[in-house]
C-alpha cells in the first residue's frame, strides 16, 4: 500500500501520482499522511482506488472525484467532493460549506455536521449527513439526493429544481419554491438504499424522514412570481 | 481574501510561547493576504501603568524621545522598541500629559494603548512582519492577527489591522462591510474618532461605544450583528476578553479549535496546525451569526 506522508512529499507530487494512475492499476489502497489542513487533497482523481487520509484537510478534498473512494479520517473545509462525478467520499469529522457542490454523481457520506450551501447546485450526487446541515442548502440543486439525519438552516432548497431532499430533524425554513412532499413508496426505497450505502442499514425508521422537492412554480419565467426570483 | 488568527490562552503556562504560536499561525496565512499584517498582544500589565504603542517612521531616534517622555512623565518611562514601534509604559496619570507631548513630535503616532494591549502594523509579508517586530518573544494571554489583500482601501499602515479604537480593544475583520460610511458618521456624532476611511475601523468602533455605553463584549457583538451590514469574520480582543462573530450568511471562511489549554481562531485550519496537542482539539466552524465569547477570570 503506498503511503505518502504530505510532511515530507509535497501536494503536487501526491495528486500528480494519483492522476497518473491508470483503470487497471494495481496500487489500489493509498494512505496520506500529515494533510494538516492542505487544499486539493486528492482532488481530480479518475481511477478506481482507496485513499485514507489520516487527520483534516483543507479546500476542495476529492474535488471532481471519478471512481475512487476518499475516506478522510479527521473534517474536511469549504468544497470537500466539489463536482464529484463518481466514486464515494466519506468524512468521520465535520465538513465546511459547500460540500459536495455542483457534484453529478457518486456518494457523499459525512458522519458530522455540514455548514451552510451543503449540496448547492448538485446535479446528480447522492449525499447523506448524519449531522445537520446549515443555511442554503441543497440551494438550486437541480438532481440528485440530500438525505439529513438531523436538522437542516434557514432557506433549504431554494429555488430547487429535482432533486430529493430527505431530513429527519427540523428545518429551520424552506427556500423559494420549496415545498414538503409526501413520501411515497418508491421515495422511501431510495432513502432505504442510501441509507444502506451509507452503512445505515436499518438503523432508522424510514418514517422518521419528511421529503422536501420543488413546487416547480419558478422553472420558467412569469411576472406573478417576481418577487420570489 | 485575507486571513485572521486569533489564541486565548486558558493555560498561562502557555503565556511565554503566546507570541511565537501566533507568529506561526500568522505566517502560514501569508498567502492569504501578503499586502500587510498586524497583530495585537496582551501582555502583562504593570499596577497603575498604561501601554502606548508608538509608530515612528524607519530610522526613528527612540531613545531620544524616552529621554523627552522621561521628563514630561516625571518618572523613568519603561519602553521596547520593536523596529518602527515602540511600547512605552507610564503611570496612568501622566499619559494625557505624554499624549500632549507625543503630538508635538513630527511622525509619531499612538497607534494603541491600554494596560495590557500591544499593537504593530506594518505594510509587507505577515512573516516578515511578524519577524520585524520580534513577535515571537512576546508573551501574553490572548492575541489576534492579520493578513490582509486590500479591497476596500489601499495598502498603507494604516490600512493594516488591527484596528483599534478605545483602550485595550482592538478587532480583525476578514470580509467587507457595505453600510459603515453611515455608522461611521453615527459614530462620529457619538464622539468616535477615526484615523482611516477603513469599513474595518468602524466595526471596532462600534464595538468601542457599545462597550463604553455599558454593555458586556457579548452584547456588544450581538447588537453588532444588527447594526452592520456586510460580510464579516471579526475577531476581538479586550483586556480580558476574546470573541468571534461571522454574519449570518457566513460568507467568509472560519475554523475554531478548543483545548483544556487554549482556543484558537483561523481562517483556515492550517493556521493551527502547530499548537500544541491540537490533533487532540475540538475543531468546530463557528456558526453564522452567532457570539462566541471567552473571558479571562
Amino acid at each position: 500500500m503506498p503511503t505518502v506522508d504530505l510532511a515530507r512529499t509535497p501536494l503536487r507530487e501526491l495528486n500528480a501520482a494519483l492522476h497518473r494512475l491508470a483503470p487497471d492499476t494495481n496500487e489500489t489502497h493509498w494512505q496520506v499522511l500529515n494533510p494538516r489542513g492542505a487544499h486539493a487533497v486528492a482532488a481530480g482523481i479518475d481511477a478506481p482506488i482507496t485513499v485514507e487520509i489520516e487527520g483534516h484537510v483543507g479546500y476542495y478534498c476529492a474535488g471532481m472525484n471519478k471512481h475512487a473512494t476518499v475516506l478522510v479520517h479527521g473534517s474536511a473545509g469549504p468544497g470537500v467532493a466539489e463536482n464529484m462525478m463518481s466514486g464515494r467520499v466519506h468524512v468521520r469529522g465535520d465538513v465546511s460549506q459547500g460540500a459536495g457542490a455542483t457534484g453529478c454523481g457518486g456518494l457523499l457520506v459525512v458522519d458530522g455536521n455540514a455548514s451552510a450551501r451543503c449540496g448547492i447546485s448538485m446535479k446528480g450526487i447522492d449525499i447523506v449527513v448524519k449531522g445537520s446541515v446549515g443555511h442554503l442548502s441543497a440551494f438550486m440543486a437541480q438532481a440528485g439526493t440530500l438525505v439529513v439525519l438531523g436538522d437542516a438552516g434557514e432557506a433549504l432548497g431554494d429555488s430547487i429544481y429535482e432533486a430529493h431532499l430527505y431530513v429527519r430533524g427540523s428545518v429551520k425554513s424552506l427556500g423559494a419554491d420549496c415545498i414538503e412532499k409526501p413520501l411515497a413508496e418508491h421515495h422511501r426505497a431510495e432513502l432505504r438504499r442510501l441509507l444502506t450505502v451509507a452503512g445505515l442499514d436499518g438503523a432508522l425508521d424510514i418514517g422518521t424522514f419528511r421529503r422536501y422537492g420543488s413546487a416547480r412554480r419558478l422553472y420558467h419565467f412569469h411576472v406573478d412570481n417576481a418577487g420570489s426570483y | 481574501m485575507c486571513g485572521i488568527v486569533g489564541l486565548f490562552l486558558k493555560d498561562q503556562t502557555l503565556a511565554p510561547d503566546l507570541g511565537g504560536l501566533l507568529a506561526g499561525m500568522l505566517s502560514t496565512l501569508c498567502d492569504r493576504g501578503p499586502d500587510s499584517a498586524g497583530f495585537a498582544v496582551y501582555g502583562a500589565e504593570t499596577p497603575g501603568c498604561i501601554k502606548l504603542t508608538l509608530r515612528a517612521p524607519a530610522g526613528f531616534d527612540f531613545a531620544g524621545l524616552i529621554g523627552r517622555l522621561n521628563g514630561v512623565a516625571a518618572s523613568p518611562v519603561q519602553h521596547a522598541v520593536h523596529d518602527t514601534h515602540a511600547v512605552v509604559t507610564l503611570p496612568a496619570a501622566r499619559e494625557a500629559v505624554v499624549r500632549a507631548e507625543l503630538e508635538g513630535v513630527p511622525g509619531i503616532n499612538v497607534v494603541g494603548a491600554g494596560r495590557r494591549m500591544a499593537l504593530f502594523k506594518e505594510v509587507g509579508r505577515p512573516d516578515r512582519v511578524a519577524t520585524r517586530f520580534g513577535l515571537a518573544n512576546m508573551g501574553g494571554t490572548h492575541g489576534i492577527g492579520h493578513t490582509r489583500m486590500a479591497t476596500e482601501s489601499a495598502v498603507t499602515t494604516d490600512g493594516a489591522h488591527p484596528f483599534t479604537t478605545g483602550s485595550d480593544q482592538c478587532l480583525v475583520h476578514n470580509g467587507s462591510l457595505s453600510n459603515h460610511n453611515a455608522v461611521r458618521r453615527a459614530l462620529i456624532r457619538r464622539g468616535l474618532a477615526f484615523r482611516t476611511e477603513n469599513d474595518s475601523e468602524v466595526a471596532a468602533g462600534y464595538l468601542t461605544w457599545r462597550l463604553r455605553e455599558g454593555a458586556s463584549l457579548e452584547a456588544a457583538m450581538q447588537a453588532s450583528l444588527a447594526a452592520l451590514d456586510g460580510f464579516y469574520t471579526f475577531v476581538i480582543g479586550t483586556e480580558s476578553g476574546f470573541g468571534v462573530l461571522r454574519d449570518p450568511i457566513a460568507c467568509k471562511p472560519a475554523v475554531m479549535a478548543e483545548t483544556e489549554r487554549w482556543v484558537a481562531f483561523g481562517t483556515e485550519y492550517r493556521a493551527l496546525v502547530d499548537l500544541p496537542g491540537v490533533d487532540a482539539a475540538r475543531v468546530w466552524e463557528p456558526e453564522p451569526a452567532t457570539v462566541y465569547q471567552w473571558e479571562r477570570h
